[in-house]
């Protein structure tokens, strides 16, 4: 039991971006403490059991992987920056993955961790725009993405100076918006360039066991430098004086004094902490200016063999949409099911002999928050079966054809989150997985001792978030005034 | 301390910081980063770990004399020296 009252830094919420401040902070000496409501790691990313049967969430795949040698990526900072030995996180890599559109997948591009597969694909089905794309690519290359002090370009402006066809543009937005915009229809050109990379210039990969050993590997790394954590124990408010904070205040009412704060919860579920210290009552709205407008519905179908006995042991992830154009926003019913991502994690190259014990077949999909958060418990279950079924129908399309009777018979499990489960778990409003559209890139807040990292940071993925933790807690913490 | 025991205290240090990174071939008298993957963000490391480990401060003036294995030694054993007679 951790009983201490004062530490230099505490940190609000043990996801990623928490864990790898935590250890940078720890192994350089500063007492640290995570404080966490939930009583497990990962936030965003992180796993949970039911029915005796592990389930990940959030993680599809590590973006960002390039394999050893590969120097000067995000990948290999952040186990630089952590200490950890590439091998630890036992990294296996993607099949293949497919861009797909069309009203049954009749325009598609595969992709894979040899950006060269991507480019031939490019080239194959849209001769006329592969100069085009091929200085996209050059720009995106040459582009300083960790600069904290990106200008604001549109990315839809930049790509179409090099690309002219709407399909091709949309068919690139489609991945790089799923697996990570906070903003609706458009994108930052900067956050457009670390996605892009993440995805296509670098790849896709994930442990055997997937989200828990990294999530074991960083709790351990920060246990061994000797950070503390304190599960099921969540920061209620912040009190403030002068422009710092002063307190935390706990869930149980103790109150915990730092000299810095490292809040990974997101910015304005951290401005509703400040709110409440000041005494604002819990009655009093969620500023909403800045709430996260994109949430999503999952669902997960658990099969009694590999999928690759169905026909599906090609594609690891799918992004697909079926209609004329790609509409990345919120929509008017409780999922858009016309676009999604399939994620079938069966299909990384575990290498010989390895193989998840059962098939998974996973599909997300845009969902409207408010439509989802205020249902009664009969209308909520009855809305979730309804819409598990709508969304797989919908993926199928673009994957080899499978009758009803024989998925039926191969489904052993099916699980769905929705946009209330996110909020419930990880606390951010608006089941907004990505966070508030407006981004922090210096991390700073109102106060002079409270900065902001992870998702409204606005680093990317899960080696983004990791990369957020570390470079506030080195750019305000560890060695004030250097860029990271 | 010797120059050459300094120069294995500071390889020690980058071969945990860089653990991927060739350190059996270091010309003592070429940049550090001339030769070897390091940026910013590791040399900073350095500076933190040398800390950590020795208790020796460079200040952000004195980050250029960390260039080369050589130069490191030059500024760095004095320092190592002075701290092991203090103790």
């Amino acid at each position: 039991m951790n009983t201490r009252t004062h530490y230099d830094v505490a940190i609000i919420g043990a996801g990623m971006s928490g864990l790898a401040a935590g250890i940078r902070l720890a192994h350089f000496g500063k007492k640290v403490c995570i404080f966490e409501r939930h009583n497990v790691v990962g936030g965003l990313n992180s796993f949970y059991s039911s029915a005796g049967r592990k389930f990940d969430v959030g993680l599809h795949a590590m973006t960002n992987y390039v394999r050893p040698g590969v120097k000067g990526t995000p990948l290999g900072k952040l186990l630089r920056q952590l200490r950890i030995e590439r091998e630890e996180f036992a990294l296996c890599e993607q099949k293949q993955s497919r861009i797909a559109f069309g009203p049954c997948g009749e325009v598609s591009m595969r992709f894979t961790n040899d950006f060269a597969v991507f480019e031939s694909e490019v080239a194959a089905r849209f001769p006329a725009q592969i100069d085009g794309f091929r200085r996209l690519v050059k720009l995106v290359r040459a582009y300083d993405d960790v600069s904290l002090e990106a200008k604001a370009d549109s990315a839809r402006a930049v790509v179409r100076q090099h690309v002219t066809d709407q399909l091709l543009e949309d068919m690139l937005f489609c991945p790089v918006m799923f697996y990570g915009s906070a903003t609706e229809r458009d994108m930052e050109f900067g956050q457009f360039v670390i996605m892009f990379k993440a995805l296509f210039l670098e790849g896709f990969a994930r442990p055997l066991e997937g989200v828990r050993l990294i999530l074991r590997i960083l709790t351990e790394k920060y246990r061994d430098a000797g950070g503390e954590r304190r599960m099921k124990c969540g920061v209620q408010r912040i009190a403030e004086k002068a422009g710092r904070a002063t307190a935390l205040v706990l869930d149980n009412g103790q109150e915990i004094t730092a000299d810095h704060v490292l809040s990974s919860i997101g910015a304005p579920e951290t401005e509703w902490l400040l709110h409440l210290g000041r005494g604002g009552g819990d009655e009093e709205a969620v500023p909403h200016s800045h709430v996260g407008r994109l949430s999503f519905v999952e669902t997960i179908t658990v099969l009694n063999r590999q999928p690759a006995a169905l026909g599906w042991g090609s594609d690891t992830i799918v992004f697909f949409n079926d209609s004329p154009s790609f509409r990345y926003e919120r929509p008017t019913m409780q999922v858009d099911s016309r676009s999604g991502v399939i994620c079938i994690p069966n299909n990384f190259d575990f290498g010989p002999g390895n193989m998840l014990p059962e098939g998974i077949f996973r599909v997300t999909c845009l969902a409207d928050y408010d439509l989802w958060a205020n249902l009664d418990e009969e209308n909520y279950l009855a809305d979730k079966a309804r819409w598990f079924a709508a969304v797989q129908r919908s993926a199928r399309r673009f994957l080899p054809a499978v009758d009803d009777a024989a998925l039926t018979q191969a489904t052993v499990a099916t699980d769905m989150f929705t946009p209330r489960t996110i909020t419930k778990y990880t606390g951010h409003f608006g089941g907004a997985i990505y966070g508030s559209p407006a981004k922090h890139r210096q991390g700073r807040t109102a106060l002079a001792n409270v900065f902001l990292c992870g998702t409204d940071q606005g680093f990317l993925g899960i080696v983004g978030a990791m990369l957020s933790g570390i470079s506030m807690a080195n750019y305000h913490i560890l060695r004030p005034g250097h860029q990271p | 301390m010797t120059k050459d025991e300094c120069k294995q205290a500071v390889l020690a240090i980058i071969a945990d910081i860089a653990p991927d990174e060739d350190l059996g071939h270091v010309k003592p008298d070429v940049r550090l980063r001339d030769q070897l993957q390091l940026d910013s963000m590791d040399f900073l490391d350095i500076v933190m770990e040398l800390r950590k480990r020795h208790g020796i401060e460079v200040p952000e003036k004195d980050y250029l004399q960390l260039a080369s294995l050589d130069s490191c030694a030059n500024y760095l054993t004095p320092k190592f020296n002075e701290l092991a007679g203090k103790s």
